[in-house]
């Protein structure tokens, strides 16, 4: 299967190989320029003003103490924003600065920008603003079905609602063929990006009127496309250059400083920076939604899904975001990986005055992925079947349906991965060496520790989905220098330390058959390149390098075939030569070029998706599916509830690997994410206000809750795909969180229904709502009396979200 | 702002007779956190970093004079036969970088409830050495912490050292945190015995306004222990954790709710007990040859 060993050995730098990244020296040694470390001759620093309040009118804003302070060079609220008071991803309905009123904690109110950042705080802080404080909206499901909810947009609270309807699910006929029916409420509480670069940028006020922005961001064009109207430019006048990027994982989608910085350079002719602190950061970006699922799944005694119904609540937070999106993903990979023909999905994304919420690695599949795993484990204890047995069962494959009516038309090889991931080795049960649950603590020497085994898969669509003209540009040149072929390779894609820098010399060194390629950085002269995300990158800009390239080479071949020389379709370039498909030298390159230098642009487009329709969900909304399979090995301190993950293993299929060093680093990545889902990671709020805006009580993993990760990596190739490859970056964090999970409830009997896991849920199980002690994980909630599956009217339903 | 690095502990304590506005810093990991994060913005700064007899301990007469300045890593390395329970705290604290600066005088200066260090000196009943120009004292740790983050030094004075009593029986210290390393305790508890005298000490860090004694526990366990086997019935040691438990005063935070804090007080609490106990018997077994 890991056709690491079945092929060739790649040459060097190609793909297939795992050249080192450009950047790693500078990473490792500290001398990597990040976006905060930019400066600039005669720079100001720039500050934000940010509400304190999740919901409140305001009543006056007096910046004149402010612009009183020495040193303060501008102070900026919404009047003096140049263009459109608002932007948006999708929808443009955030207010660059507060507009009469505040819908969240850390809305930006006014900007300043001042000689240095502490005078710029302060004047800030120096700014008067009269508020008028109202009730925060922070149940989301009050939000969206209690008619006396106050409105957080005039428009509603409903941000999306996307039902999938397939077969017969509320047939009482269809509900008699299933011999048990489970009902649960899941909650996935709101994670973080956390990345370690905090927002950071650096605006240049132009000669032209224009602005030249660097940028830590994951999208150049989106957010020239979202700036510019804002300013009052057209878009040629706003330039954006990608700044050193310090992670991202969908928390730079969304605009921080852009325009901020922008108007600061305009206003004051200055180029100016903004970078925000580790607490800024946190009200900064937008997170992962908090979730309520509720689900009821029916199998026959052989495990076979009968039906699955759905609902799924998405906390979206004061404004818009990618929320729409992943509406979109939350509900069409509702059902999970398996084939169920009949099927009511209603995910639902809503307006609230806590923290927005939108893109995070997993995009509302993550939500999901949650909660239909925890259901597959609780048919399989009900049924009394090996988890990984009743997923073997209802898994999709190729040529599968999806609840979206979607046929599968690429490998989706989850037998040959459950194979794989049964024949890895389990830890052994006891080592002396491993670190009790509770860790350093040395809260435990084996008392009330117990141990479990959960199993997770997960499906991820790769791609924007849903009709979005999805492409990516790439400029490719190709010249000989000093008697060495060099390329050069352009695009405005972004490097957020997943490799694609990397990714994209194999590629033009695969093609091109030269050792040397310079690529550029990222930048809006360039065309667009799309996201870095969706997985998307190595498909899109991978897939517009290769086209580049290959646009090139047949520029070349063409120039060759100009000076009469005979090249068969399917020569290639190699070492400066042409060669033939056997490697025989046709002709020296420097010879054909003559002194030229071949450039050739080329768009990438992945082949064309479909809306969902809007009362089914019926449609080919995606490009393409990813899966991944973990295997959970946990110990618990069931007294005092603290969690060891003992061990993590995990089989993916990516198609084609391109790199394996960079994709092993994926994978690594996805999953320890996925751990802080599980057992730590959570964004707590209280009346709309973050109670945790630091990484001393936001905790992410360390080296110490991380166990060791076992690894296969199949390579089924995707015929539609650029070498075959299959999206990689998410899947891995999707099936980590339900596998840890379910490892948990095996080794201490509780249902635990909620993530994060806290050690309260475990130590004190009867406390907490959303958390039901271990009898309903019993047989009883597993007869068909006490199903009570919900129907698709949410009203019925009782209010369980505040966690 | 200004700098002060005074060479010698005299000129220090001059200093902070003349500038008691000057904040002092030792290892620095409480203090550039609250200047990085702006929520402290002082006038001036101590340094203590060259002072070298804070830097170091000693033993006078069985008790450990641990100057203020001696980082968490000498502890660990150097003091763990003597000073057990504050040695299993010292493990405890943040990660290693922080453990080669951090040390217990900063822990006592920012007296947060949370300080690791804390339980293990109620449980072996230090006592703080406190100096200005106006003269040397001796706090005991008991009466050191006044109220959240607040203690009992006046704004001249200086901690030079804790005493702290060589362990004359086996020590403990146990601490919950939702992370398995570098996470701020939910809670924590240490335990001392001392079988010369036969008395018993705790400590309770994380569970109320500032740490605590759990002086109602310690008493009973006094009592109830078979001080020649170390051994107490089942019904006492679970009663010395309900105990335990009870002498914390908890709130509902981020970090984790009351009652499992004073749930799991009583859980650490019976099993510091255990292993006490363990040790003991480990202690009396025949050396294997
Ligand atoms: C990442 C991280 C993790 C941490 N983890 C833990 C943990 O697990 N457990 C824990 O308990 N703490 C932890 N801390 C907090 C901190 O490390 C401890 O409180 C440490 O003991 C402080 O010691 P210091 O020498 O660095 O103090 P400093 O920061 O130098 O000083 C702290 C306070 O004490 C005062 N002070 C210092 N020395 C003296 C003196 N001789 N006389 C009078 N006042 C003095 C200072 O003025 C200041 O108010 C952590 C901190 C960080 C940054």
């Amino acid at each position: 299967m890991d056709a690491g060993s079945r092929t060739p050995q790649p040459r060097p730098g190609t793909i297939g190989d795992s050249p080192p990244r450009p950047d790693a020296t500078a990473k490792v040694l500290g001398t990597f320029p990040y976006a905060s470390d930019l400066t600039a001759e005669g720079m100001l620093c720039g500050a934000t003003l940010r509400s304190p309040h999740p919901r409140a009118l305001i009543k006056r804003v007096d910046v004149a103490p402010a612009l009183a302070l020495p040193g303060v060079r501008a102070v900026l609220t919404h009047q003096d924003v140049p263009g459109r008071k608002h932007y948006g991803l999708i929808v443009r309905d955030c207010p660059v600065l507060a507009v009469d009123q505040v819908r969240y904690q850390g809305e930006p109110v006014a900007v300043v920008a001042a000689d240095d950042a502490g005078t710029a705080r302060r004047a800030a802080g120096a700014i008067v603003v009269e508020y008028e404080v109202l009730p925060p909206v922070t149940d989301p499901r009050g939000a969206l079905f209690d008619p006396d909810s106050p409105r957080v947009h005039p428009g509603g609270n409903l941000v999306r609602h996307q039902p999938i309807r397939r077969g017969r699910p509320d047939d009482p006929a269809v509900r008699a063929q299933a011999a048990v029916h489970i009902t649960r409420e899941y909650q996935v509480g709101m994670q973080d990006q956390a990345f370690l670069g905090p927002e950071a940028g650096l605006a240049y006020p132009l000669p032209d009127g224009g602005v030249h922005l660097h940028v830590a961001t994951q999208w150049l064009h989106a957010d020239r496309e979202q700036v510019a109207p804002c300013l009052g430019l057209p878009e040629e006048k706003v330039h954006v250059t990608l700044a050193g990027v310090g992670g991202a994982f969908g928390g730079r989608e969304d605009l921080s400083v852009q325009i901020h910085a922008a108007m600061l350079a305009l206003r004051t002719g200055r180029p100016v920076r903004m970078v925000y602190d580790r607490r800024e950061s946190f009200f900064g970006h937008v997170h992962r939604h908090p979730a309520v699922l509720r689900y009821t799944h029916g199998a026959r005694g052989d495990g076979r899904l009968v039906y699955v119904i759905a609902e799924i609540l998405l906390d979206g937070g004061a404004y818009a975001s990618t929320t729409e999106a992943v509406v979109g993903n939350a509900s069409s990979l509702g059902a999970g990986p398996y084939e169920v023909e009949h099927v009511a999905i209603d995910a639902y994304g809503a307006y609230t005055n806590n923290p927005p919420c939108g893109a995070m690695r997993g995009f509302g599949a993550v939500q999901a992925c949650f909660a239909y795993e925890a259901q597959m484990d609780a048919l399989a204890a009900a049924l009394g079947i090996h988890p990984l047995d009743l997923r073997a069962r209802n898994a999709v494959k190729q040529g599968s349906t999806i609840a979206t009516g979607q046929v599968i038309d690429s490998p989706a090889p989850l037998a040959a991965m459950f194979g794989e991931l049964r024949a890895m080795p389990l830890p052994p049960e006891h080592d002396p060496a491993a670190l009790p649950p509770g860790g350093y603590g040395n809260t435990t020497h084996g008392e009330g520790v117990r141990r479990g085994v959960g199993y997770g898969v997960g499906i991820k669509n790769i791609c924007y989905s849903e009709g979005f003209d999805d492409y990516s540009t790439a400029r490719v040149r190709l010249a000989v220098e000093h008697g060495e072929p060099v390329a050069a390779v352009r695009t405005a894609a972004a490097e957020v330390g997943q490799g694609l820098v990397t990714v994209q010399g194999q590629i033009a060194r695969t093609e091109l058959g030269v050792e040397q390629v310079s690529v550029e950085p990222a930048d809006t002269r360039a065309g667009s390149s799309g996201s870095s995300s969706a997985s998307r990158q190595s498909y899109m800009t991978g897939g517009a390098v290769k086209a580049a390239c290959e646009a090139v080479r047949d520029q070349v071949f063409e120039l060759a075939r100009e000076r009469g020389i005979a090249v068969p379709r399917d020569a290639a370039l190699l070492g400066g030569k042409l060669v033939s498909a056997r490697g025989e030298p046709l002709a020296d390159l420097a010879a054909v070029l003559g002194g030229r230098v071949v450039e050739q642009t080329r768009e990438y487009r992945h082949r064309p998706t479909g809306p969902l329709d809007r009362l089914t969900g019926q449609g080919g909304s995606h490009v393409q599916f990813a899966f991944a399979v973990h295997r959970a090995v946990v110990d618990v301190d069931v007294e005092l509830g603290l969690i060891k993950v003992v061990r993590l293993d995990v089989v993916q299929d990516v198609g084609r690997i391109l790199n394996r060093l960079a994709l092993e680093g994926q994978i690594q990545g996805g999953t320890a994410q996925g751990l802080g889902l599980a057992v730590l990671e959570e964004i707590v709020t209280d009346g709309g206000k973050v109670r945790n805006p630091s990484f001393t009580d936001y905790l992410i993993p360390t080296i110490l809750d991380m166990p060791p990760l076992g690894m296969r990596i199949l390579q089924h190739p995707d015929p539609a795909s650029p070498y075959g490859l299959r999206g990689a970056g998410e899947p891995p964090t999707l099936s980590s969180t339900p596998a840890i999970a379910a490892a948990v409830r095996a080794a201490t009997g509780l249902a635990l229904t909620r993530v994060p896991i806290r050690p309260e849920h475990i130590a004190l199980p009867g406390e907490r709502p959303g958390n039901p002690p271990p009898e309903s994980a019993s047989p009883q909630s597993a007869s068909p009396e006490n199903a009570a599956p919900p129907g698709p009217a949410p009203l019925s339903q009782e209010a369980n979200t505040d966690a | 702002m200004e700098f002060f690095a005074p060479a010698s502990w005299a000129e220090a304590l001059e200093t902070k007779a003349a500038r008691p506005d000057a904040v002092p810093i030792a290892g620095g990991t409480d203090v550039m956190v609250e200047l990085n994060f702006d929520l402290r913005r002082p006038s001036a700064l101590l340094d203590l970093g060259r002072i070298s007899e804070l830097k170091e301990w000693d033993v006078v007469g069985g008790t450990v004079h641990l100057g203020a300045a001696v980082p968490y890593a000498r502890i660990i390395r150097d003091l763990a036969d003597r000073l057990p329970a504050l040695a299993m705290a010292a493990r405890t604290v943040g990660s290693p970088q922080i453990r080669n600066r951090a040390t217990v005088g900063g822990n006592l200066g920012t007296a947060s409830p949370a300080g690791d260090a804390h339980p293990a000196l109620l449980a072996t009943g230090a006592v703080v050495e406190a100096e200005s120009f106006r003269g040397l004292r001796q706090i005991p740790i008991g009466g050191f912490f006044t109220g959240v983050k607040s203690c009992a030094l006046a704004p001249d004075e200086l901690i030079r050292a804790v005493l702290i009593p060589t362990a004359a029986g086996p020590q403990q210290f146990a601490k919950v945190g939702s992370r398995n390393a570098m996470v701020i305790a939910v809670c924590s508890f240490a335990l001392a015995l001392d079988l010369d005298r036969r008395t018993v000490g705790t400590g309770i860090g994380s569970a109320g306004p500032t740490p605590l004694a759990a002086r109602g526990a310690e008493r009973f366990l006094a009592g109830a222990l078979d001080w020649g086997t170390l051994s107490v019935p089942v019904s006492a040691a679970r009663r010395f954790g309900e105990l335990v438990a009870d002498a914390a005063n908890p709130i509902d935070d981020v970090r984790g709710t009351a009652a499992y804090r004073r749930h799991a007080l009583a859980v650490l609490a019976t099993r510091a007990l255990r292993w006490i106990r363990t040790a003991a018997d480990q202690d009396r077994e025949p050396v294997p040859a």
